[in-house]
């Protein structure tokens, strides 16, 4: 088996099992931490995609900013352990509950159907086309061109998202709401 | 080599387990831990397809994702802690004073 596809299966597997357990495990904590890990993975798989800025900002960013947040919460809120869902909701909500796990692994199907369907295309697209230059699309100086030019005005619009953003997390933790 | 439908492949799985948390769990933390989970599938299929059309866009379009979750965690978060002051739990299913 090629190197390559050693890595990817292995990348793949880290972050399938992270995720898996991040969704299926009873304390928050453990949540937080397996979902680094599979930042970490997601990050290394960036990496083969020759994008290593995403890679970069997949872990100084989400690994290192966005979970420490969720962690701060965990910890403020004292919020290990779940309730059973099955102890302490309704016995009628059981029935729900497992219905949209199979919508999942239906949606998941679905999923998987359309974008290999959309995936093959693109690839019959390439096939005359030249082979793309991992160096042009990798490097931070085309990402910042691109994103002073073509994409300014998403990028003028995220600064106020990011004011809205803030100024509401303030007025909701405030003391009084 | 590796192909596009791998990372596709694998893209959809990881969007179907934050869905499943989204749906299985009664935890607001985790649930908003299960969307960060279909945000990261998202990103890593933009990637995938720039990759192959070989141009920067995915990894642009994949730096606004990231700044969307992080002011989605940023105001989700102090939703959950405005919330659990109020009702000293986590559990969506005692937030139903809206419910008719």
């Amino acid at each position: 088996m090629p190197t390559e596809l050693l890595v990817f299966y292995l990348f793949a597997a880290v972050a399938v099992a992270a995720s898996l357990r991040v969704v299926l495990g009873r304390n928050a904590m453990h949540s937080v931490l397996l979902l680094i890990v599979s930042f970490a993975a997601l990050a290394g798989l960036y990496i083969t995609l020759d994008s290593p800025f995403a890679a970069v900002i997949q872990i100084i960013i989400y690994a290192g900013a966005i979970m420490v947040l969720f962690l701060f919460v965990v910890m403020l809120l004292n919020a290990h352990k779940e309730e059973d869902y099955v102890t302490s909701g309704a016995p009628a909500m059981k029935k729900p509950l497992y219905m949209g796990a199979v919508l999942a692994v239906v949606l998941a199907a679905e999923l998987v159907w359309a974008l290999v369907r959309t995936g093959g295309a693109q690839d019959g697209m390439l096939a005359g086309g030249a082979a793309p230059d991992a160096a042009a699309i990798g490097s931070v100086r085309e990402l910042g061109r691109l994103l002073f030019t073509d994409y300014a005005f998403a990028f003028e619009v995220t600064s106020i998202l990011i004011i809205v953003a803030m100024v509401g997390a303030v007025v909701l933790a405030k003391r009084e709401l | 080599m590796v192909s596009l439908e791998h990372y596709l492949v694998l893209s959809a799985i990881l969007f179907a387990t934050g869905t499943i948390g989204v749906f299985l769990r009664r935890n607001v933390i985790t649930m908003l831990l299960s969307i960060e989970v279909m945000l990261n599938a998202v990103n890593l299929a933009f990637i995938a397809f720039g990759r192959t059309i070989g141009s920067a866009d995915g990894q642009v379009i994949m730096f606004f994702v990231v700044t969307v979750a992080a002011a989605e965690a940023a105001v989700g978060l102090a939703l959950v802690i405005a919330l659990f002051r109020h009702r000293e739990t986590l559990n969506p299913d005692m937030f139903t004073s809206l419910k008719w």
